[in-house]
């Protein structure tokens, strides 16, 4: 059991000085542009909740929204279950296993434009690896600049590339922690993969899953330079992410008001599944 | 082994896809590379690295993005370990808030941030410095940090603590010559996770800095939209910016595996 003890507070000072540095100043900031309007020359007008209500009325701003979630979706249902596969089906000991780890870690530690750039390449039809694969050699007609069905499959493949290791390595840890004698017990009783898997892998990942299944909500939600990057929300704007249609209004037309609220709304919606997310997952611990 | 193997090969073979791609283009001329597709250089160069190791404005973007995920990995987990062992061993007013609090850090856009950030970091005068970056990285790396390190300190029993206060420690020696030895793998998992996103970010990056502190990233990015299309050059870049984390993973590799399933969430 841990002890009460309000001293406790000095060691988290640090913590809460740095961040609420980092966090504070900039939300008050953006909450305080969500609710003026300005025509420039630093001079403000009170507009109180008029962009809130304008923004989540837009349909841009709902096609953005729907986008994203789908993105996500497609990203959290594809890459936890390959990656537990992967995890399951690695060497637990010998050579191979620290060459495994290395390499599929490695498309993690890619700075995120570095991503963007190096599939932009991969993938041009004519002199890209996989562009030129699909149209010349299998007679695919593959182009991500030209076709949005093309360019979501390019921009799910290439979080499944980058991320998918996150999960495995995750999965790993969780994994290799099983004692043999679990096993053991499982043979001497019969039991089918499958139920081995049910009732004592997939129990003891749980942790490390639920870390991995949250880090990938977070960061896919809020993906942003590697499909700028790789498609810049296109063709049209049938990759246009959340993120993307944000820094469009902010940078792009200068809108600080009514891109202001959407932030604010967009870190709601962030908080609140994440926040669903950690409630439903941790739910059954015992603390 | 076996036809499970089969799973991890393939998986590996397309990671290392798009990566063989960009290492080849590093070595291609970028005539070669925009004249048409060849699986191999065919006039293998390697003046792309050259040009890199000799330019300054190239090789000092590499410089700065280390020293800023260098002070930020420190900063972040030095400041998250006493925090994390608060949440670990106390209970104490708002704890549970606090902890969700600084989760909450971590699901911020940074593209929402980016502006305000700016104004921020200039007005303090740290706009364009190493410092800024490395604080402002801070804002997703210590909630990290806090979190792996707190799950790593609840596996170790209070025990520990109690027979130290009885031995006569004094709490910073037992923190230091006790605990840290024992958490170290944790240690190590967390400034792995701190590097990797501080390296990886770009974004508040790039804003925070113009000149001086440049990360090799935005290089890129300024090279890629004024001198044309180099592609070789780039490809070259990106391949080097591949290699510091390679390193890191390196040292890490045994705690990684090990390290994460102590903790909890």
């Amino acid at each position: 059991m841990r002890t009460e003890n309000q001293k406790a507070w000095f060691f988290v000072l640090p913590v809460l000085l740095l961040v609420a540095f980092n966090a504070l100043v900039p939300i008050m900031t953006v909450v305080n542009y969500s609710v003026q309007e300005t025509f420039g020359n630093n001079v403000f007008f009170w507009q109180g909740l008029d962009w809130f209500e304008q923004i989540l009325r837009s349909d841009r701003f709902q096609a953005a929204l729907g986008r994203q979630f789908l993105f996500t979706f497609l990203i959290l249902i594809i890459e936890v279950p390959l990656g537990i596969a992967i995890a399951l089906s690695m060497p637990r000991q010998g050579f191979w296993v620290p060459v495994c780890l290395v390499t599929m870690a490695l498309p993690m530690l890619i700075p995120w434009n570095v991503v963007g750039a190096m599939w932009n390449i991969f993938t041009l039809p004519e002199i890209g690896l996989l562009g030129y694969l699909m149209n010349n050699t299998l007679g695919i007609p593959y182009d991500m600049t030209q076709n949005p069905f093309a360019a979501w499959v390019t921009i799910i493949t290439m979080d499944v590339w980058h991320w998918t290791s996150l999960v495995v390595l995750l999965s790993y840890a969780g994994l290799v922690s099983i004692p043999d004698a679990y096993y053991q017990a499982a043979k001497i009783d019969g039991a089918s993969p499958w139920k081995v898997f049910r009732y004592i892998q997939l129990p003891k990942m749980k942790t490390v899953l639920t870390i991995a299944i949250l880090l990938r909500f977070m960061d896919s939600f809020n993906i942003y330079t590697e499909p700028f990057v790789l498609t810049g929300g296109g063709p049209g704007n049938s990759t246009t992410l959340l993120s993307i249609d944000l820094v469009k209004i902010a940078l792009g037309q200068f809108d600080l008001g009514p891109a202001a609220a959407m932030s604010l709304i967009y870190f709601a919606i962030t908080l609140l599944v994440s926040w669903l997310f950690y409630t439903l997952m941790t739910k059954d611990d015992v603390k | 082994m076996r036809k499970r193997s089969l799973v991890p090969i393939l998986y590996i073979a397309f990671l290392m896809l798009p990566i063989y791609w960009l290492v080849a283009m590093s070595f291609k001329t970028t005539g070669e590379i925009l004249s048409g597709f060849s699986l191999f250089p065919q006039t293998f160069t390697l003046e792309n690295y050259r040009v890199i190791f000799t330019d300054p404005t190239w090789y000092w973007g590499y410089i700065n993005s280390i020293l800023y995920v260098s002070l930020n990995t420190v900063i972040s987990v030095c400041v998250a370990l006493p925090a994390a062992y608060a949440f670990s061993r106390y209970r104490f007013l708002g704890d549970k808030q606090l902890f969700f609090w600084l989760l909450t850090n971590r699901m911020a856009p940074a593209a929402v941030f980016a502006l305000p950030f700016f104004q921020l970091y200039s007005s303090v005068g740290l706009f364009d410095t190493h410092l800024a970056v490395a604080l402002a990285h801070c804002l997703f790396n210590i909630p990290l940090a806090v979190w792996i390190l707190e799950g790593f300190m609840g596996g170790v029993p209070k025990e520990l603590d109690e027979t130290a206060y009885v031995d006569g420690y004094s709490f910073p020696r037992f923190f230091v010559t006790i605990f840290l030895p024992t958490i170290k793998a944790g240690v190590g998992v967390a400034a792995f996770f701190c590097f990797m996103f501080s390296w990886v970010e770009l974004l508040l990056a790039k804003t925070l800095t113009a000149v001086e502190a440049k990360p090799i990233a935005a290089t890129m990015t300024k090279t890629a939209s004024s001198a044309g299309y180099e592609l070789g050059l780039l490809a070259a870049a990106g391949t080097l910016t591949i290699i510091p984390g390679a390193i890191v993973i390196y040292f890490v590799r045994n705690y990684i595996a090990k390290g994460f399933a102590l903790g909890r969430v």
